[in-house]
């Protein structure tokens, strides 16, 4: 049976589908056969972040309307030959997905992959109500911020009353905070909230903390999970997160500022990496 | 940061750290959400169970009851306003 896991946080742009990028990416790399979901339907952008955009025939919309078959639907990653994306519509509206449709999906995905990873959009309606419904596990993504705090306050709440696990009564979903765009520059002057505040407000495990950082935009400029860039800090506090997913033991890390540019670098605008 | 941004940053007077402003405004906004999401709006209730518990014992007009519920950090408070009837001339002669 696979694990069914939701990418979640009620606010938009605070980083789920980098988020769920990365980790499928990630766990495909440990040699899990992962699927990725994208439940955006009408703004799908799983496939951009993935690079998978030109490759996109049928979707998930197209599989629940019997109009193709789901393997015809699903991508096979090119890089990491256990990973495999399934796409949004990006035209029909949320109304195409239906609880029974995604049920039947992820019943049949489950007799071929571990892991299956269901990308929330935004927002506690329709279509983030059923990413989240047959979820296992989920993974919380926060960012330092009130409003981002809130929003994933919530957002728990629903998962805790609206998921299938509530519902049945059974064991409840097993919750994972991440919390991303993390500015340890900006939390030591006191302008962002600390790791240890987020923590103690929403009181559940950590699973990775990822420091804001450019290579995120760089790896959704070029459609390459910022997983994959294991130069940079962002790629690497993925991994870690990775690992610890897997019941790994790892130390969080770029939790403090960076060592500060010396003087010829901050008169060249020189940038961290 | 480019070379102008750090003449910039020196100049500019230093402003309170903003930081615990939000993890206090968070905490007393959450405190009343998580409320709110375990229990339904026990508001109505009260005020309906409330108003017949008075109505019992004096003559009241269930129109004119006021609540209010002010959730506050540390101390919330909940007034509830029963504007009595004037007593009628009648029944005031009889209890002098």
């Amino acid at each position: 049976m696979a694990q069914v896991i939701v990418v979640t946080s009620g606010k938009g742009g605070v980083g789920k589908t980098t988020t769920s990028a990365a980790v499928a990416t990630g766990l495909a790399q440990r040699g899990k056969k992962t699927v990725v979901i994208d439940f955006d339907v009408g703004l799908r952008n799983l496939d951009l972040i993935m690079g998978v955009e030109r490759r996109v025939v049928f979707d998930i919309v197209n599989v629940i309307q019997g109009e193709a078959r789901l393997n015809q639907a699903l991508i096979r990653d090119k890089r990491v030959d256990t990973l495999a994306i399934l796409p949004a519509s990006q035209t029909r509206d949320k109304d195409a997905l239906t609880r029974e449709g995604v049920s039947t999906i992820i019943e049949e995905l489950s007799a071929d992959f571990d892991y299956i990873l269901c990308d929330s959009p935004a927002g506690i309606e329709k279509g983030a109500l059923l990413a989240l419904y047959f979820a296992d596990q989920a993974i919380v993504v926060t960012n330092p911020e009130v409003s981002s705090v809130r929003d994933s306050d919530r957002i728990l709440g629903v998962l805790q009353s609206k998921s299938k696990r509530a519902e049945e009564k059974k064991d409840k979903v097993k919750e994972h905070l991440l919390v991303t765009r993390y500015d340890p520059n900006r939390v030591e002057r006191g302008e962002m909230l600390k790791l240890e505040d987020v923590r103690e407000i929403l009181a559940i495990p950590l699973l990775g903390v990822i420091p804001e950082n450019e290579s995120v935009l760089k790896a959704s400029n070029t459609g390459t999970p910022v997983i994959m860039d294991t130069e940079s800090v962002a790629g690497q506090a993925y991994k870690d997160a990775v690992g610890r997913f897997l019941g790994e033991d790892l130390p969080h890390r770029f939790l403090e500022p960076a060592k500060k540019p010396g003087l010829f670098q901050r008169l060249f605008g020189g940038r961290a990496a | 940061m480019s070379w102008l941004d750090y003449f910039r940053a020196t100049r500019k007077e230093e402003a309170p750290p903003s930081a615990s402003a939000a993890k206090e405004r968070l905490q007393i906004v959450l405190a009343h959400e998580r409320i709110g999401r375990t229990r339904e709006d026990f508001l109505p209730k009260l005020q309906q169970e409330l108003v017949a518990v008075v109505a019992r014992y004096v003559a009241i007009d269930p129109g004119k009851v006021k609540l209010d519920l002010d959730r506050g950090g540390d101390m919330s408070t909940l007034a509830i306003e029963i504007e009595l009837p004037a007593p009628s001339p009648g029944r005031q002669a009889a209890a002098s």
